[in-house]
């Protein structure tokens, strides 16, 4: 980390403010307090709001911390909608995904990185460019595709498009990885007996941990928040994710914020402990991925 | 070992993409997906006839560069502010990429309930501080007020991308380097401009292309909030092709418009590096 110059840094971006060092951590914590307001304000709101009793909520003088904070909100989300449902499909479909993307993309990113064969070039190219293409330009043709193969308000459809979609950035991100991990290392365990298998599983496997919890959370991530596929491709409450499950709190005439603020809270908690768990990793993948693509 | 991945890929990607363009020359129809006649350019004709088009294209012009500016500026000065020493900074670097992670929906929804023109929290703050007299503000209803308003909301999504990005960049410039300008007498702001910037170019150049294609393609939020209303004042492209295909149900329609904004995306990003690569020469 490079510590020693970071002071600099923060002059570069406020120039008015005085060299001496007594100085310099002041309005730096001032924007980062802004900064932490800024961002978690939304979050933090609707946390409150999920607590607040539907009469404080429609009172004409609200007020910003509830009276009577209470739990029932959460309550009625479950007993009357099917939020519990949405929960579930997104869960096994977004552990499906994170389970055949990391396999795929290891397997990918590990052939690519090392291996030197006709056309590698081309189809690591391929693989980027096919990141690229706009997901409405795929939207009605995949729409016809599933339909054909019986997959529409499915969750096996869900989880296949959702595979293809973060295959490309996972095996970048993996390719990478295997990039930083020495060849030699590969050799010694091959000179002292290990089968090729055995090097991959005993060797890589344990080496490439950062790269599959980074690709992993990248796809969990995906398949947890996307929402046009999901409501394009599922009809019934037996496939539909929480994205589209919360968009339908969201009515013609009334919108139901109980339902919305408290369903949001629980939406935000997979991503909170899964983002905090592997946000150094997936970091770092996504600066290094950038800059070499 | 490609295999698994290159399939996945090739049949729900590659295959579909190829698909699109033989959709946008056919009449294929929601309801009746079989009935399929080829159309030839009818499709394209009759969508660069109307007005609806021009708007969506306008409105996508401003979203995409509109957006992509504010987030690049916010979040370079946030880089700047990220990789400076202070206490929790592994702690506060997590917490302010919690938007970038968040589903757009729940964005989306907490940004309603706060803009939300009677109850919401934005407009009683407002109102307290006396900025606002007379009606509410309609912040989503309004002509003039919704297109701004929703891409207020995506650059504070996508701020900390940009910062994470150029963060991860600053930290890449060797320390020996920043020393060597302060000895020469170079101060905060030259070493920036001369040194600082140009070492993390190729990061910021990367970020903003990688930016403009995924912010042009967005349209969750728009979607949810105002589904491109009031009066076509924020319908975009993308935005234009779902309402085309599954509000009207003319999917041969709905592809034309998916043709384009993929066309118009790839022209974008070939002039993009034709200019990156011949600054780079220069």
């Amino acid at each position: 980390m490079t510590t020693s110059t970071a002071p600099m840094r923060v002059e570069a971006q406020a120039p008015a403010v005085p060299r001496r060092s007594g100085m310099r951590w002041r309005p730096i914590y001032l924007l980062i307090l802004a900064w932490i307001v800024g961002v978690l304000g939304p979050y933090i709101w609707m946390a409150i709001t999920s607590v607040t009793p539907l009469s404080e909520l429609h009172a004409t003088q609200t007020t910003i911390i509830p009276s009577n904070p209470s739990f029932r909100a959460y309550g009625r989300l479950i007993t009357q909608t099917g939020f519990l449902r949405n929960i579930a499909n997104s869960a096994i479909v977004a552990v499906t995904v994170v389970v055949i993307v990391v396999f795929c993309s290891l397997l990918a990113g590990t052939a690519l990185s090392r291996y030197r064969f006709r056309g590698r070039r081309a189809v690591l190219y391929a693989i980027l460019l096919l990141q690229l293409f706009p997901s409405i330009l795929l939207l009605v043709p995949l729409y016809i595709e599933l339909k054909n193969l019986h997959l529409l308000d499915n969750l096996v459809g869900l989880i296949l498009v959702y595979s293809a979609f973060s295959m490309s950035f996972s095996t970048w991100l993996m390719k990478g990885f295997v990039d930083q991990i020495p060849g030699e290392i590969e050799e010694a365990a091959l000179i002292d007996g290990c089968s090729k298998f055995q090097s991959f599983v005993y060797i890589m496997l344990p080496l490439s941990k950062p790269g599959i919890a980074a690709a992993g959370t990248y796809a969990f991530i995906y398949s947890w928040n996307e929402f046009i596929f999901a409501l394009t491709f599922t009809s019934s409450n037996t496939a539909k994710t929480v994205p589209v499950g919360l968009s339908q709190f969201i009515g013609e005439n009334i919108i139901r914020w109980d339902f919305l603020t408290s369903g949001g809270v629980i939406a935000a908690i997979p991503i909170l402990i899964g983002f905090m768990f592997a946000q150094r990793g997936l970091i770092a993948g996504l600066a290094s991925g950038a800059v070499k693509g | 070992m490609l295999s698994p991945a290159l399939v996945i890929l090739a049949g729900f990607i590659l295959y579909p993409a190829v698909n699109a363009i033989y959709v946008s020359l056919t009449d294929t129809n929601l309801l009746n997906l079989s009935a399929q006649q080829f159309v030839g350019l009818d499709n394209f004709i009759y969508m660069f006839g109307r007005q609806d088009f021009r708007d969506s294209l306008r409105n996508s012009a401003v979203w995409t560069f509109g957006n992509v500016t504010f987030q690049l500026v916010i979040g370079m000065i946030g880089a700047l502010i990220l990789n400076a020493r202070f206490r929790g900074r592994g702690l506060i670097r997590g917490v302010v990429l919690l938007p970038w992670a968040t589903p757009s929906v729940l964005v989306a929804l907490m940004w309603l309930w706060i803009l939300d023109p009677n109850l919401g929290l934005l407009n009683h703050l407002l109102r307290a501080v006396g900025l606002e007299q007379g009606k509410p503000i309609a912040w989503l209803a309004d002509q003039h007020l919704a297109l701004p308003t929703l891409m207020a909301i995506d650059i504070w999504q996508g701020i900390p991308f940009f910062a994470v990005m150029i963060l991860a960049a600053l930290q890449g410039v060797p320390t020996e380097l920043l020393e060597s300008a302060k000895v020469d007498g170079a101060n905060a702001w030259q070493t920036y401009w001369r040194v600082v910037l140009p070492l993390i170019m190729p990061t910021v150049l990367i970020t903003v292309i990688l930016r403009l294609i995924w912010t042009a393609n967005y349209f969750d939020l728009i979607l949810v909030l105002t589904n491109g209303g009031p009066a076509n004042a924020t319908l975009t492209l993308p935005l234009n092709s779902y309402i085309t295909s599954y509000k009207g149900g003319d999917f041969g329609g709905g592809a034309a418009l998916g043709v384009v904004q993929a066309v118009l995306l790839a022209v974008l990003v070939a002039f993009y590096m034709r200019q990156v690569r011949r600054s780079e020469i220069a």
